[in-house]
């Protein structure tokens, strides 16, 4: 752990979507996202324009972080998903590839049952595509070349 | 970690104020809330107490605008600041790219800075972090109140390691984006660092 740089690149990006829409359809969902565990969202596919994703990316990562403590205590490693329950609509949180973490919100036109097995399913894919992403050598460099009158036009 | 995302052109970074209980980070959140422009700031989140103490976290995400075609975007997020929720301020301390150490500038909270200060080396220490690298700024607070200690006794007890130092009153709002600010800035440069 500790300092190191995310970087995601279109082709990733693309094949996250991808998957994410298949879970989308496959788990009768509303919206489904992927989030790093500090709270980024990565991609996301569904009714977005309902929901406050950047909101709701920070919290389910909260949430994971939360529980997780709550699982060192006594002596789990994590609890790696949650469920939550609501009224109307319900979340579906898990953990794949101990870095990224899965939000799926359904309502009664699906099932904790089917978002589970689904969910199992695309999280492979899911990991297979970060994986292969890590296996890549490095490349970014824009970055790089930021210059001090590039930082300081930010706060115009 | 820093986050880029090639594919969205967007540069992603996580900020947290850290400092002992009541010394005002929340309230720091609050004034850049209010001051940005809406269309630069999300919503903020507190998951605060009863008594508007901070229970886990503040968050406030931020888009500044774009360097060399990258959106920006800060999430900034506060720690509790109360000695015994020590296990959430290292959940928050995950991942992050820059501290702002805020503390409280009256003389009966001198030992709550140095006993805070030396609690986010240990915090950084068990995140992976070298608490000597992690970019870090100052924030000498409520510099409005009377019975404050002097600058330059805060200074000599907390910045050690000699970062951008800040007065401010962030109730008023004094310091509070020349902070943020100078957080940023080392942020970036330190980004800057890593890509390669
Ligand atoms: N006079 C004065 N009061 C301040 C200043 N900054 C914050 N306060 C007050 O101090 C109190 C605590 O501020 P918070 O921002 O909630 O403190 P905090 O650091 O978030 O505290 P925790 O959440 O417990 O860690 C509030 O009543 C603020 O109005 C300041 O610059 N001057
Ligand atoms: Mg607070």
């Amino acid at each position: 752990m500790g300092r190191d740089l995310f970087i995601l690149r279109e082709r990733e990006y693309e094949a996250f979507l991808s998957v994410l829409r298949k879970l989308l359809s496959d788990a009768c969902a509303k919206i489904v996202f992927l989030v790093d565990k500090n709270g980024t969202l990565l991609a996301s596919a569904g009714d977005t324009a309902e929901f406050d994703t950047t909101s709701l990316a920070s919290l389910a990562a909260g949430n994971i972080a939360a529980t997780g403590g709550l699982a060192n205590l006594i002596g789990e490693k994590e609890f790696s998903i949650l469920f939550h329950e609501g009224e109307r609509d319900h979340m579906h949180i898990s953990v794949l590839a101990d870095r990224l973490i899965l939000v799926v919100i359904f309502d009664r036109r699906s099932s904790v049952g089917l978002v589970r097995l689904r969910v199992r399913r695309a999280s492979e894919d899911l990991a297979r595509i970060l994986f292969s992403a890590e296996e890549e050598p490095e490349g970014g460099g824009v970055i790089e070349e930021l210059t001090d009158a590039d930082i300081e036009s930010l706060f115009k | 970690m820093s986050f880029i995302n090639y594919s969205s052109r967007e540069i992603n970074c996580k900020i947290v104020y850290y400092g002992p209980g009541l010394c005002g980070k929340t309230t720091n959140l609050q004034f850049i809330y209010k001051r940005m422009n809406p269309e630069a700031r999300g919503k903020m989140i507190s998951l605060a107490t009863e008594t508007e103490r901070t229970l886990f976290f503040d968050f406030l995400p931020l888009s500044l605008g774009e360097v060399r075609g990258f959106k920006t975007r800060f999430h900034l997020y506060t720690v509790p600041g109360q000695v015994f929720y020590d296990a959430s301020r290292r959940l928050i301390l995950r991942g992050v790219d820059g501290v702002v150490f805020c503390a409280d500038s009256q003389l009966t909270r001198v030992d709550a800075n140095v006993e805070s200060m030396e609690n986010l080396r240990v915090n950084l220490r068990e995140q992976g972090y070298s608490p000597e690298k992690v970019p870090l700024v100052i924030q000498y607070n409520k510099r409005d109140l009377t019975g404050t200690a002097s600058v330059a006794e805060l200074h000599a007890l907390l910045n050690t390691r000699n970062v951008p130092e800040f007065e401010a009153s962030a109730t008023t709002g004094i310091g509070v984006f020349e902070t943020l600010k100078a957080v940023i800035k080392m942020v970036l440069i330190e980004m800057k660092k890593g890509d390669r």
